[in-house]
């Protein structure tokens, strides 16, 4: 399989991810969509990682292992964001009683 | 057309379908379902490519522990079709799904051209994505950023008890 599909087929969630960033005003909604360009971006880390381990896997067998450990701490931090990030969203809930992200300019004052 | 890819579009279109259905249903509860299935037919892709480890850290951690937080707190908040705040300003959709829809167009007429994007990715052997390879990867070259993300988990935990108290 070429690499170009796995690159257009990461770019076209990354871009759905940034469309439902800019026109969803709930702000779980919002979060969620950064976790699906987080994922598109494992996505294609994990392809890269895998094309050139077709080139390189015949002289060094575990050739670029170091995309997919990469990977796996992409995973460790977007773990990490959300405890915090819901924590927030909670917080703000229990505030303003609503999860509009137009809300958040409460907090000025 | 052989069977992986087959599988392959399969699952591209399960991604695709997927993410369209996160962004455009009207009740939360609905888009964390179609977010989970995203997140299966991610997985299936790294299977595809024989990351097992990645594979089945990626239903683990988030289609489990992640979307079951976010389903906890929509449930919590008993939040719902009816109370969605829905966008007024019907220039911001089309604005983003202009801003959206460019970037995809610019990535895709930048890349299409380039003369690696046509080399070849190992499908369904290599060893390179095993729990063997990784492991060792990880408590030799990496055990130090392996160890500060224990203090990152310990900080995040620390902060969303500080943060949830009340009246802190």
């Amino acid at each position: 399989m070429p690499v170009y599909y796995y690159i257009f087929l990461a770019v076209a969630l990354f871009s759905i991810g940034v469309i439902g960033v800019l026109i969803r005003r709930n702000m779980i909604i919002i979060f969620m969509c950064v976790e699906l360009m987080l994922n598109a971006a494992n996505l294609l880390l994990v392809a890269f990682s895998k094309m050139h381990q077709q080139v390189l896997g015949d002289i060094k067998p575990t050739a670029a292992s170091d995309a997919q450990v990469f990977v796996f701490f992409i995973m460790v931090v977007a773990a990490a964001e959300v405890t915090v990030g819901l924590a927030i969203i909670v917080m703000l809930y229990r505030n303003t009683h609503s999860v509009d992200v137009n809300f958040l300019n409460r907090l000025k004052n | 057309m052989n069977v992986i890819e087959i599988l392959f579009w399969f699952l591209s279109v399960m991604a695709l379908g997927g993410a369209v259905m996160v962004v455009s249903s009207k009740s939360p509860v609905h888009s964390i379902l179609y977010l989970i299935l995203t997140f299966f037919a991610i997985s299936g892709h790294y299977i595809l490519m024989n990351a097992q480890f990645l594979a089945i850290v990626n239903i683990i951690v988030y289609a489990g522990a992640i979307m079951v937080l976010f389903l906890f707190v929509v449930m919590l908040m008993n939040l719902n079709a009816d109370s969605e705040p829905h966008q007024k300003n019907k220039w911001i959709l089309y604005i983003g799904g202009i801003a959206g829809g460019s970037l995809l167009l610019i990535i895709v007429a930048a890349l299409k051209q380039t003369a690696a994007a046509t080399q070849l990715v190992q499908m369904n052997s290599g060893n390179t994505g095993l729990i063997k390879n990784l492991g060792m990867l990880l408590f030799t070259d990496y055990v130090f950023p392996f160890e500060i993300s224990s203090i990152l988990f310990l900080s995040a935990m620390i902060g969303a008890v500080i943060i949830s108290k009340k009246e802190a």
